[in-house]
């Protein structure tokens, strides 16, 4: 069994506040986790669950109040690494004086690269999160989503071994989410190990191996997606066309616009309900699952977690 | 080294594409243009009068850059959050700290220069020929700039453990108290109490000393600066800039980012 690619143990962050900073926040609360190599890691939570809090002590932006965490089986206060390692923070904000070329190339030249080399990896990153186009324009006319574009360039620029990304998907419009999951389905077909916060469930759910449950900064379970209970799909959504009136008493739970129709069943009952709009002349336009929202799986959580008094186990295997 | 190196540059292109600069170079050479309309109402001391408005608009507006551009140099970084990309990939913080003091003093390098060019011209232009003696316009104006590095370093320091305008305040009321050093030096602390001479000492050698980079008088007046002074103000900015520094890598390396 080889090394995780990052191991982290009883991390800790209080952040002081208050009066002469007499108070204290805790924002991460004993972490303990590990992302194995070569696997995509989805780390899901709601907003202020503590999941920007553990990506900035990772990439060592802010320093623990207590544990520690390796990563490539080199603690994190060890910048050589960071030669592996690639990072998308987020809200990503970069120099606006300079042009998306010229930034890759900045960055480009912390790493042990040949001229022509950097040239090169600068043009493929480019072309690769689709702002070849926009190469000479300088940053401070870039939109959020460009913004974030260039983040992911410059994550992986170096061909790191690592990648931690805060937010992928965060202001990118729908083409632009696909994008994002395509390269990382890519970096894990080059063998690379993927990190990536989200509070959006489906992203993590399509695209991870693991995932951790993170909320009020403390780990809430570990798993493969589809074994975190509260995952389950809800039921199916029908979505069908049907001019004049038929008399099918399922029309009745169904909302309208127009001559179409939107129909939520429960999952064992889907065939029975096609068949029924079938037989009442109903053309199906789309069949699609219907998954708890976010909101809903956290309050569970943080429900479960009131009732209990304790954590809530949802780790899977 | 090679990564200070690759901040530096960067620091000295945002600079160069910064056009507040540029005025400010362009308001000295206005002031120095306007010394020569002065210089030639005043008869018979030119040179002086030149010389010294020419080295006087150098250094406020070399003051001027350092202290705000010096105290942004880091501060900004951290607003706007430039800094996290940047400090992920395999730099220390200590070299970014070290790159961006390098290449502040390099932008300021190029900017007293340019106006110790337009100095030269307006010289030129008023005497018809320079002699040899000139030279020492050129030793004051690398005395001003020893100045700057050293105020870039204390404005850098105060900028990683203090919020911008503060880092401006503590940077500016420290060059002030740098420039009345000698004076204190001069106390008679004979006659003092012994806590508070030895804190008068103490202080004396922990300020920054501007005293002797000040050679405004000798140079309008076309006296010859001693090589003795040169080495000894060049030994002095490094040593102190060098410590500065020190102690803000060593704030620096343990602040969390927002
Ligand atoms: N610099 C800071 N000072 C004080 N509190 C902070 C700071 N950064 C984050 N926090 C707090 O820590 C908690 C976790 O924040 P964060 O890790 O950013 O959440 P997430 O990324 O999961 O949305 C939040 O309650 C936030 O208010
Ligand atoms: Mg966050």
């Amino acid at each position: 069994m080889p090394d995780p690619a990052i191991e982290i143990e009883n991390l800790t962050k209080e952040y002081p506040f208050g009066f002469l900073h007499l108070k204290k926040r805790t924002s991460l609360e004993g972490l303990s986790m590990q992302v194995e190599m070569g696997d995509v890691f989805g780390f899901i939570g709601p907003n202020g669950a503590g999941k920007s809090t553990t990506i900035k002590l990772l990439m060592g932006l802010i320093f623990p109040t207590a544990g520690s965490a390796r990563i490539l089986g080199k603690p994190i206060s060890d910048v050589e690494m960071h030669g592996d390692i690639g990072y998308l923070p987020e809200q990503p904000y970069f120099y606006d004086y300079l042009t998306a070329a010229e930034v890759l190339d900045y960055f480009a030249r912390f790493h042990d690269l040949t001229a022509a080399d950097r040239k090169d990896r600068v043009d493929r990153m480019l072309r690769k999160v689709g702002l070849e186009t926009a190469r000479k324009i300088q940053l401070r006319k870039y939109s959020k989503g460009m913004l974030q574009r260039v983040g992911l360039a410059q994550a992986i620029l170096h061909d790191p071994k690592v990648v931690i990304l805060d937010e992928p998907m965060s202001g990118l419009d729908p083409v632009g989410r696909r994008e994002v999951r395509d390269i990382i389905l890519e970096l894990k077909k080059d063998g690379k190990t993927v990190m990536f916060s989200t509070h959006i469930l489906s992203d993590a759910e399509t695209l991870c191996d693991r995932v951790g449950v993170i909320v009020g900064g403390k780990l809430r379970g570990v798993g493969a997606p589809g074994t975190l209970v509260d995952m389950k799909t809800l039921g199916m959504e029908i979505l069908f066309e049907l001019t004049g009136t038929a008399n099918v008493p399922l029309l009745s739970k169904a909302t309208r616009t127009g001559d179409c129709y939107r129909l939520q069943v429960p999952e064992e009952e889907l065939y029975a309900a096609i068949e029924q709009l079938r037989g009442a002349g109903a053309h199906i336009l789309s069949v699609s699952q219907v998954k708890a929202t976010l909101e809903e799986f956290f309050m569970n959580l943080v429900e479960a977690d009131r009732a209990q008094g304790a954590a809530v186990e949802v780790s899977g295997q | 080294m090679r990564r200070a190196g690759v901040v530096a540059l960067n620091t000295f292109r945002e600079a160069v594409r910064d056009r507040v600069l540029y005025n400010l170079v362009f308001f000295a050479l206005l002031m120095i243009a306007a010394s020569v309309a002065v210089g030639q109402i005043s008869i018979g001391i030119e040179q002086t009068v030149i010389v010294s408005l020419g080295l006087s608009a150098i250094s406020v507006i070399g003051l001027l850059i350092s202290i705000f551009l010096g105290v942004a140099l880091v501060s900004k970084e951290m607003d706007k959050r430039t800094l996290y990309t940047l400090l992920a990939k395999p730099v220390r913080r200590s070299e970014f700290l070290l790159g961006k003091f390098a290449g502040l003093v390099l932008t300021l390098a190029v900017n007293t220069a340019a106006m110790a060019m337009g100095l030269l011209l307006a010289m030129l232009y008023v005497k018809h020929s320079l002699e040899r003696s000139d030279t020492v316009v050129l030793v004051a104006v690398y005395f001003i700039l020893l100045k700057l590095a050293l105020i870039v370093a204390l404005a850098l320091l105060f900028s990683c453990f203090t919020t911008p305008l503060l880092a401006i305040l503590f940077t500016v009321g420290l060059y002030s108290a740098g420039l009345y050093v000698q004076e204190l030096r001069n106390l008679p602390i004979e006659v003092m109490s012994p806590p508070m001479s030895a804190f008068t000492k103490w202080l004396s050698y922990l300020l920054p000393n501007f005293e002797n980079f000040n050679v405004m008088a000798m140079a309008a007046h076309g006296r010859v600066v001693p090589g003795a002074l040169i080495l000894q103000n060049t030994l002095y900015a490094v040593v102190y800039c060098t410590i500065v520094l020190t102690a803000a890598a060593a704030v620096f390396s343990r602040r969390n980012l927002k």
